[in-house]
């Protein structure tokens, strides 16, 4: 069978190229936030703990305000540096 | 008997019936079939896109032992589970828009089709269609039974029965109306985990007494539960970080999972595919676990971890709204179990049947088949599960693992890495899920860490030097 032909010089895969590398900036951001402040705050006797909204705060900021980050983080790089380009050959956008 | 319960699911089964009747007529109507019936003709919009990635990757043992583990746990294992929000966006931007062209390009419908055009080796075929079937069989089958123990603890159904009920229920629909059934009902029992797990959470504060009277009880227990280091402080940082491997990052080499990374309609639906899927899955599993958590103040001496949301929900409710509830995880369950399915029913049919039996085979025959062999692989697992094996939570992570060991490098150098060719491939899956299976049985958690992370490290390795050392490149052929 007859491969079909991939253009490695398509303008598409630059972008998509770019687009999965701030994926993998993404993924690095959130471990570390997430890791700072699990184990950053929680590394002490639990009777030193502070609270945030009734939760101990390494765990308010790692896991419920990381969140909330990463989706205001995701929405704005999606916005400023996702790009709209056909999938198809023939797509029209 | 317990109607209040049977009467939710019941009303639950109607409309999944429903769905795949519609969904059949795409089907019956499509002049691409095998587009059509294992990949919905790619024309899933962001939101249905999101759901269905979220509710596949999320199964029984999240829905099931996730909050079980973390009412034992206590917060540690809640951090533990929010590794899983990579999930929502990791995915479909690693394998991303490049993805979806070069699928396109090469009209892969499988996993299996697009790395048997990437590398052009039978052996790379052959391979990664017997790990599929081995690893997704096995968490097929985990998974169904972890279906009808549900069932059966909701309704008081004896386990043949709830078998039954459950079997049919997925065989159906799955057989008559594909992917885009699968999709459709995803997204419906999405909605429904959503927001199952959001009132339970509330209903569970306020009977609780609120969350600062929560942790208080919990510290007092036992210190432990509010540290991120588990009840016994055994879970090391290292252990609890390895989890962002097995469930997040690793997540882009499910066949499953990787596999709705091609069905997206155009970029608009990946972008908003994306934002939802990160919110919901970050959603669903925080509240998830912390509906683990803040249960054991509120019910203090559960025994069997996987029952833990099923009581805690009937204690803290009222009936009809419990038996709504628990209609969630049975939701989170049968998203799992029918993507595999047809998965599965796709490697046979597609990868390997119309490879090397029948490649000439006609649109009408390959119709009937594909109903025949989804239909007939129902019934195998339905036979496996009369006789099941205990602790979900574990064969699922191992055929987890497995599958990421195997397909990680294959699939994701494959896309960006035009020297990788087929000896890299294959020896990168070799490594992978050999090492990977070594690793589990003789020496779990090397340096600490679960093995995923080093069998996943070794397969890089053989995929890079494999590919370097056979030096032709068939970068000529598949790349510029």
């Amino acid at each position: 069978m007859d491969k079909p032909d991939i253009n490695q010089d398509d303008y598409r895969f630059k972008i998509a190229n770019r687009e999965a590398l701030i994926g993998i900036g993404l993924v690095l951001f959130n471990f570390v936030w997430w890791y700072g402040f699990a184990y950053g705050l929680g590394t002490k006797d639990p009777s030193d703990y502070t609270y945030v909204l009734g939760l101990p705060s390494w765990f308010f900021y790692s896991c419920v305000l990381g969140f909330i980050v990463m989706i205001i983080l995701i929405a704005v790089v999606l916005k400023l540096f996702f790009i709209d380009i056909p999938l198809e050959d023939d797509e029209e956008i | 008997m317990n109607w209040q319960a049977i009467f939710p699911l019941l009303l639950f089964l109607i409309i999944i019936f429903a769905v795949g009747i519609w969904a059949g007529k795409y089907v019956k109507s499509t002049n691409s079939f095998l587009q059509e019936y294992f990949l919905g003709g790619r024309s899933l919009g962001g939101f249905v896109l999101a759901m269905t990635m979220v509710t596949t990757y999320g199964s029984a043992s999240s829905f099931l032992s996730g909050p079980g583990t973390a009412y034992n746990q206590g917060l540690g294992w809640v951090l533990l589970s929010m590794s899983q929000l990579t999930t929502g966006y990791f995915v479909l931007m690693i394998l991303g828009k490049k993805f979806a062209i070069v699928t396109r390009k090469y009209k892969a419908v499988t996993i299996v089709d697009f790395l048997k055009e990437r590398y052009q080796s039978k052996w790379v075929v052959i391979l990664s269609s017997a790990s599929i079937l081995l690893f997704l069989f096995s968490a097929m089958s985990a998974q169904w039974i972890g279906g009808s123990r549900l069932i059966q603890s909701l309704t008081g159904f004896s386990y043949m029965t709830a078998l039954f009920i459950f079997s049919i229920s997925v065989i159906v629909y799955v057989v008559i109306g594909g992917f885009r059934a699968v999709a459709i009902t995803d997204t419906l029992q999405g909605v429904v985990m959503f927001l199952g797990t959001l009132v339970l959470l509330i209903a569970l504060i306020i009977a609780g007494g609120g969350v600062p009277s929560i942790i208080a009880d919990l510290a007092e227990e036992n210190p432990n539960l509010i540290t991120p280091f588990g009840s016994n402080g055994d879970l090391t940082p290292a252990y609890v970080s390895s989890f962002w491997v097995l469930v997040g990052v690793g997540v882009v080499a499910l066949p499953q999972i990787a596999v709705r990374a091609m069905s997206y309609k155009n970029s608009k639906s990946m972008h908003r595919g994306i934002l939802i899927s990160t919110i919901v899955v970050g959603f669903i599993m925080l509240n998830m676990h912390l509906i683990g958590v803040f249960a054991r103040p509120v019910m203090p001496g559960v025994e069997i971890g996987d029952t833990v949301m099923p009581l805690v929900a009937q204690q803290v409710l009222p009936n009809w709204l419990a038996g709504i509830i628990l209609a969630a995880p049975m939701a989170a369950i049968m998203t799992t179990v029918n993507s595999l399915l047809l998965l599965v029913s796709s490697t046979i049919v597609k990868d390997i049947y119309l490879n090397y039996i029948e490649p000439q085979a006609r649109e009408s025959r390959v119709k009937g088949l594909s109903m025949w062999i989804t239909g007939i692989l129902g019934i195998i697992v339905i036979v496996m599960s009369l006789n099941p094996p205990d602790l979900i939570i574990w064969l699922n992570l191992f055929s987890m693992g497995g599958l990421e060991a195997t397909f990680i490098w294959p699939i994701v150098m494959g896309l960006y890495w035009k020297k990788g060719n087929k000896y890299g491939a294959i020896a990168s899956m070799l490594t992978g899920v050999s090492s990977y299976i070594l690793f589990e049985y003789f020496y779990p958690q090397p340096f600490g860490m679960h093995s995923v992370v080093t069998s996943i490290i070794l397969a890089f390795i053989a995929y890079v030097g494999f590919s370097l050392a056979s030096g032709k490149s068939i970068a000529a052929t598949t790349g510029r």
